[in-house]
Parts: structure tokens; sequence; C-alpha cells
């Protein structure tokens, strides 16, 4: 408790000036307690207290009277913790943004063409600080601060892959990559195609979207589902330090153009990750809990309120098996299908829109390929098609919630 | 159509909103005044002063070379080009025009179809830039990409079995007319939206500068960006041509000003027609050109090449051309005014270049004339190829989407779904 009220102190002086929101984000990063300073005055007593102990200073603070969203990233109440974090005999904690710059690190000093373009990314250390330090390092050239043009800078990223280099290019929020479609469609994902399989576009494409506090709505964006139908790209999601690591090393070595999603919230999740290197597997899915009642398909943020509906269906004495997807293109069949097969019951959690997002193709997917084992439809709980309302109350409805995930667990499986 | 903008006019004075001298706010060093080729229009006293303004920046000395060159090499009154090199750009230019007229001959017998875009009357500024480029230097173009493509040294086979669509194109028969790619070559494409391909231009600027500065390589190469007056109202070419300055990048920028984007006159769609003056806007020499004249392209291009290649960044150059033939094969090219047309065909780059080439004696008639018909036959000799090479099989289909083709991921059976064979017959569903 006293761990919170600090974090929110420490962010209080650097929240006050009148900021446009980037700057808020700023400041999120900057402080690394709470999550922002205006929700100090939902501070919750109580109920997180068993929770949230590997979080220390990094805890995320609950809105209103729900209980703190986030348990341990490493949270699986079973022993069998698949391709979740097995740290070794020593293992180091970190943030999640420590991670993703642990593993930005790691490549750069791997390969020399590696480098990095972006809003602030250099001299200011990224706005969500995961690039922090690495223009000290390697130069501004590696770690290159761009001008406020996503489409141009989007392109030249992909110019220089396709001239031998391998850039991660960073939007300093998923949204903003709108204004790179065309690049991002054209040239990302079907230049490899049109010039005949002599081009290769290596570019890694990452940064932070999904809801997070208040934003409002255009800084609220789930764009995995608009690019979801380019041909020729892969998309992941990355959920905690571990996989953040995994995957951003991995989208780095990558001869395709990976899109790697990152999430507001989830930067300051803290976590033990190995001292040797890893890399996690851009197409697997990551079994977070195995079950043998329900199977439950998230990924991202919602992994989180996922597991904490899973502790109460456990109470209740359900079995949920909770599944992050982890790719979200192309899906993992393989797990999914195989968690299907053994469950009957699928429960897709996502923060996409329920319109086009990527539940209503996963759902599509099952049903055409596993159709037979299914002894209920697919259900899928998605944000409602609403632009991200500001007010606290309203944003926390367009959201599922994990309470909502239990009502759908127990409709499934009466 | 007589009014003040209709494009018969660009000669006379155009009449744009606040004076020429009011726009210039640069602490501009005059250059010595001179006949700067620049255009064969007669030069107003007012373009004269537009002209020399030209190659001012704001903080680089201004670019006088190629004027003080020109000048130099006409008082001595030695020639701009050796005749070894006269016969280059004379084959070069007849190379464009051949195949062009050949693949509008084959679009209408049906061996190809689609948006075609043909490059007829342009082909000096084509073969002024790519003339001089090294193998490793990279050209960036729009859809009007096949002359590119063949100046830059993919062979007309190529090209023509792109066209044709069949696997032994450039592109294995998978990009068509928009998009020419070849990477022996760094022809980055090829590009079917107007502006796309210029940050892509400006990406490959980068990794040269990249690969000299961090990677300390030993690395000159320059990318040359091509597009036309169209795209110059685009977005991303002020967000490239910010960029190029800022970082200094070896790129050059060649606007192919042929007055139409399609249906629409420049002058109706840009509220500043003069794009060679954007480049000073952004820190960088802005030249103009009459892109008619292979030999005047060529002299602004070495110095924007050397430029380029010294580390100085980049330069904008608008080059003053005309398409013979509408937009595209599809365009009926009815708004066009035949007077404008007529005058421009009078300026033909191809017989220009005979023109010099003869008056000078560095090449007879009928060294000219074997060059024609060794053309001719090898565009025949490319149809020809095209026509019997195999169209892609259903195999191909699912090629090339990835380069790593596990990117299709994880099938329901464990395996990846390009180890189906399924997959490799282009059968599967995925």
């Amino acid at each position: 408790m006293s761990a919170i009220l600090q974090g929110a102190g420490a962010g209080a002086a650097a929240a006050l000036s009148p900021f446009n929101s980037i700057d808020s984000n700023k400041l999120v990063a900057h402080s690394r307690s709470s999550l922002s300073v205006r929700s100090k005055r939902y501070i919750v007593a109580g109920s997180d207290e068993g929770t949230n102990k590997s979080f220390g200073s990094s805890s995320l603070i609950a809105r209103r009277s729900q209980p703190l969203m986030i348990p341990n990233a490493v949270a699986a109440t079973k022993a069998d913790t698949a391709s979740s974090s097995t740290p070794s005999k020593s293992g180091h904690e970190l943030l999640l943004f420590e991670a993703l710059q642990e593993g930005l690190e790691e490549e750069m000093d791997r390969d020399p063409h590696v480098c990095v373009m972006g809003e602030d990314v250099g001299h200011y250390g990224g706005s969500y600080k995961v690039t922090k330090g690495l223009a000290d390092k390697f130069g501004d050239l590696r770690v290159l601060d761009t001008p406020i043009c996503e489409n141009a800078f989007t392109g030249m990223g992909i110019g220089a892959a396709m001239t031998g280099l391998r850039p991660v290019i960073e939007g300093m929020n998923m949204g903003f990559l709108l204004l790179a479609f065309n690049q991002i469609s054209n040239n990302c994902g079907m230049l490899h195609y049109t010039s005949g399989g002599q081009f290769t576009i290596p570019v890694v494409i990452r940064g932070p979207g999904g809801v997070g506090r208040q934003l409002g709505a255009e800084h609220s964006q789930r764009l995995e589902s608009y690019f979801q139908s380019i041909p020729g790209i892969q998309m992941v999601a990355c959920s905690t330090p571990y996989n953040a690591k995994g995957l951003m090393k991995a989208a780095i070595r990558s001869e395709n153009p990976v899109i790697l999603f990152e999430h507001v919230l989830l930067y300051n999740l803290k976590e033990s990750i190995p001292d040797e290197e890893y890399i996690c597997n851009l197409e697997e899915a990551e079994m977070v809990r195995p079950g043998e009642h329900i199977t439950i398909l998230t990924y991202s943020r919602m992994r989180y309120h996922a597991m904490q509906a899973a502790k109460t269906l456990v109470n209740k004495g359900y079995d949920p098996e909770v599944i992050d997807i982890r790719s979200l293109k192309p899906f993992d069949l393989h797990t999914i299908g195989n968690s299907v097969k053994k469950t009957h019951r699928v429960l897709i959690v996502e923060e996409c829109m329920r319109t086009g997002g990527i539940g209503a193709s996963l759902t599509a997917a099952i049903n055409e390929n596993f159709h037979d084992y299914l002894d209920a439809p697919v259900m899928c709980l998605s944000s409602q098609d609403v632009p991200t309302p500001y007010a606290g109350t309203l944003e926390e409805w367009t959201v599922v919630q994990p309470a909502q995930i239990v009502t759908a667990v127990e409709q499934l499986c009466q | 159509m007589a009014t003040a903008f209709a494009p018969t006019k660009l000669t006379a004075t155009l009449p744009l909103h606040g004076s020429q001298e009011n726009r210039l706010v640069l602490p501009i060093r005059l250059a010595p005044h001179s006949s700067f080729l620049g255009s064969t229009r007669s030069l107003t006293a007012h373009s004269s002063r537009r002209l020399n303004h030209a190659h001012a920046t704001r903080r680089s000395p201004p670019v006088v070379g190629v004027q003080e060159v020109v000048k130099e090499k006409k008082s001595i009154n030695s020639l701009l080009i050796t005749k070894e090199e006269g016969l280059v750009l004379y084959e070069d230019m007849i190379l464009g025009r051949s195949f062009e007229d050949m693949c509008a001959q084959m679009y209408y017998r049906g061996k190809m179809f689609g948006f075609v875009h043909l490059y007829n009357g342009q082909e000096a500024v084509s073969t002024g830039f790519i003339k001089l480029l090294t193998k490793s230097d990279s050209v960036v173009s729009t859809y009007r990409d096949h002359v590119h493509a063949l100046s830059k040294g993919v062979s007309a086979r190529a090209v023509m079995s792109e066209l044709f669509g069949k696997v032994t194109g450039c592109c294995r028969g998978q990009g068509g007319s928009m998009h020419m790619f070849s990477k022996e070559h760094n022809m980055l494409g090829g590009f079917a939206f107007i502006g796309e391909g210029i940050p892509v231009a400006t990406g490959a600027a980068f990794s040269s500068k990249y690969r000299r500065d961090v990677l300390k390589q030993d690395c000159e190469d320059v990318t040359v960006a091509f597009f036309g007056d169209g795209t110059c109202n685009n977005g991303q070419f002020y967000e490239c041509l910010n960029m190029a300055a800022l970082w200094k990048l070896p790129i050059i920028f060649v606007v192919e000003n042929n007055l139409w984007a399609i249906g629409m006159s420049h002058l109706r769609a840009t509220s500043d027609p003069e794009i060679w003056k954007k480049g000073p806007a952004f820190g960088m020499p802005g030249v103009h050109v009459d892109g008619m004249d292979v030999l005047k392209v060529r002299e602004v291009a070495k110095e924007a090449v050397a430029r380029a290649r010294r580390g100085e960044g980049p330069t904008l150059v608008e080059c003053e051309t005309y398409r013979f033939r509408g937009h595209s094969l599809a365009d009926p090219d009815e708004l066009r005014d035949a007077a404008e047309k007529a005058k421009y065909a009078a300026r033909d780059p191809i017989a220009a270049l005979k023109k010099y080439l003869i008056e000078n004696n560095l090449a007879k008639e009928a060294e000219l004339k074997s060059i024609e018909k060794k053309i001719d036959e090898l565009v025949e000799e490319a149809v020809e190829f095209a026509d019997a090479s195999p169209q892609p099989g259903r195999s191909q289909l699912l090629e090339n989407v990835f380069a790593d083709p596990k990117g299709f991921g994880i099938g329901p059976d464990g395996r990846y779904r390009c180890e189906d064979p399924k997959f490799t017959e282009g059968t599967a569903q995925v």
C-alpha cells in the first residue's frame, strides 16, 4: 500500500504541468511507479494486498473499487508452465520496457545492421523508455530521431531494409501508424511479393497500443485489426517481460516484416527473466494456465483480465485453460486446436473492437478448423465498437472486465 | 482553352499571386547571370532572375558548378560529350522509345494487360541521369518505370516478360508494369501509388550514409528518385525533402514535370507551379532544367550526383518534359491541346541528340541508323522471348509472400504450413 502511494507521489510533481496527452505518457514512463497521478484518488485499499508482491513500486493502480488488475506476470496456479518463463538458476528481475530494451540492445550489439528509427527514440530515450540509453551507446544514426512524419520514415525504414539494414521502426503510439498505412500495406507487406522475391523487408514495427488510462479515443486504438489483412506481414503481441524480450529478438532476426504490439499499461510489469540468451517463437502461442473445462484465448493486456477471472473461476470450481495467443497473424492453430480438442469450449477475450477484430478472425478460424470438436458456439468478448471515451467510467465499460469473463465462462460451461 | 492558366501559356510570365521576389526570403547570393541552359524558352527578365535564384540554398553555397562548367566548356568551344558517350546516350534513348512503342503494340494485341504507362518523350530524363550511375547506385521510380529499368540495365527481355506476366519476367510475373524491380541492378521499383517510392528512395540513401558513417564501409552510392509533377503536391514528397536535407542524404529528387497528372494540369493543381523552388525551402539546391535535352539534363545530373557522392546532401531537379502519349494506354488523351503536343513533339529529345551528334561530327547518319536497327532487333527478340516463356505455375502462388515462409504459421497438425506439400503446390488454403 505504501508502495503505491509513494509511487503516486513521485509522479505527482511531474504531472502538474499542462502537457498534451503524449507528455502525460512521458510522465508515465518517467515515474516508473504508479501509472499516472490522475488515478491517485482511485487507490484501492485492501483487495490488492495479496497479489502484487512481485511488482514492488511498479504496481498499476486499480481504478475505483476494482481489485488490482495485474497479478504476477508469471502467474500459473499449476506447476506446469509450458512456455512461460522458467528462470534458470539466477535470472534477473526487470520491468517489461527494460526487457524490450535489453532484447533490442542485445540484437544491436549482435548485428551492426540493426538500427532504430522513430520519434524521440534517441536523445529522449523513447516515450516509454524502451530505447533509453541506446543513442548514447550506438550513436545518433543508429538510433535515429526522426521528424514527425510517420508515412515517410516508415517508408524510409522499408527502403533501408531493402538495401541491407534491419530497422526497428517505432510508432510513438500504435495509432500514429495509421499515417503510415500506405507504406505498411503497400511496401512493407507486399513488396517482397511484387518484386518476385528479390527484396526482403526485415523490419520490425513496434509501439504501444491498446486502451490505457483515459488517454482518449485516438490514443487508445487497437491497430491489430486494421493490419491483419495485409498479406506478407506477421503480427505478434507481447504481454510479459519474458515474451517481450523474446519476441523482440525473434522479430529482429526474422526476415519477414513483423509488427510487434506492446500495450501502454504493461510496460511496468516486473518479472524475473533468464540471464542466458533466449528467443520466443514468433508463430507460437503461450500456454499460461493449463485446464480442462474451457479454453480462454487472449492476448496482451486481456491476458491479465483473464487470469484475474481465472482465480475467481477456480474458486467457483471451474478449471479454465488460458492461452495467450501471442501470434496475432498467423494464428498458432496447433496449440489452439489441441486445447479445443481437449476442452470443447472456447472463449476469446480480447481488447480489439468487436467488428473485424482479431477475435472475429480467430472465431472464424476455429469454426472452420475445429467445428467438430466444439460443444458450444465460440464466444468472443471484445471491446465495444465505440471510440474509447475519456471518462473513466465509460472507458471501463468499453473494455472487457474480469467479471464479464467469469459470467461468460459460467454461461458456456452450463 | 485560352485562359491564363492554360498550359500553352506556360511560357508567359505566370500570373502567380504575390510577386516572385516576395516569396524568396532567403539570403540569396545571386550567381552571375548567364545563359543557363535550363530552358529553351525565351527568358523573360523575370524568369532569368528566377533561374539565378535556383542555385541558392539557405546554408550551403549556391550550386554554381553547372553554369560555370558549361560556360567554360562552351567558351573553349569543346563539346559536352565524347563520341562514345554520345552513342551510349543515343542507344539508350532509342531503346526506351522502341520498347515503349512495342509495348503499345503488344497491349493492343492483347499480350499485356492492366495499367501500362508509357514514357515516350521523356527519355532524356532517364538517360540523362541513369547513364551517369554505377551499378550499385539505386533508382526508384513510379508506375512509369519501364524505361528507368532499361536505362539502369535490366534487360529488355526481363522487362517485356514481366509485362507479359511470364515467369522469366524480372519479378517472375508477379509485379507487372508498375512494379519493375531488380536487385542485381538496384532498381528499387516501380510503385503504383505516386509518392510512395520517395520514402523508399530516402531509405536507400539512408542506407548508403549508414554504411559510410556507421559501418565504416567505402560507400559512395547515391539514389535517384524519379516522380512527376502530381507527386509534388503529396505529403510524402515534402516529408522526404525535409529528412534528406536534414541528414544530408545522398539522394537526388528528380521531378519529371510533364505538366499533366492524367487529366489534371499542373497549373490547376499547384499553388506555386515552380517545383524547383521547393528545394531551397528545405535547404537544398533546386534546379530547373530542360528535360527535352539530354545533354542539359546530363550536365545538371553530373553536378547533383557529384554533390551527393561528396556527402553534401540532396538536390531537387525539376525537368521540364512531356509525354507524347496519354497517361496510360487506357487514356484517350483528349484533354491536352494539340498545339501543345505539337510544340513538344518538335522538341523530341532523340531528334535533338541526333542533330547534335551529326552537326558536331560525333557520329554519322549511318552509325545512328545501325543503332536503331540493332535496337529494333533487340526489342523484337525480347517480344519473342517473352512470348515463348511459360506462364507462372500454380506452385508460384504462395511463394514470395514471405521471405521466411514460416510466416504462414503453424497448422492444426503441428507442422508449419509451408511444409505442407499442398502449400508448395499452391493449392493449400492459408
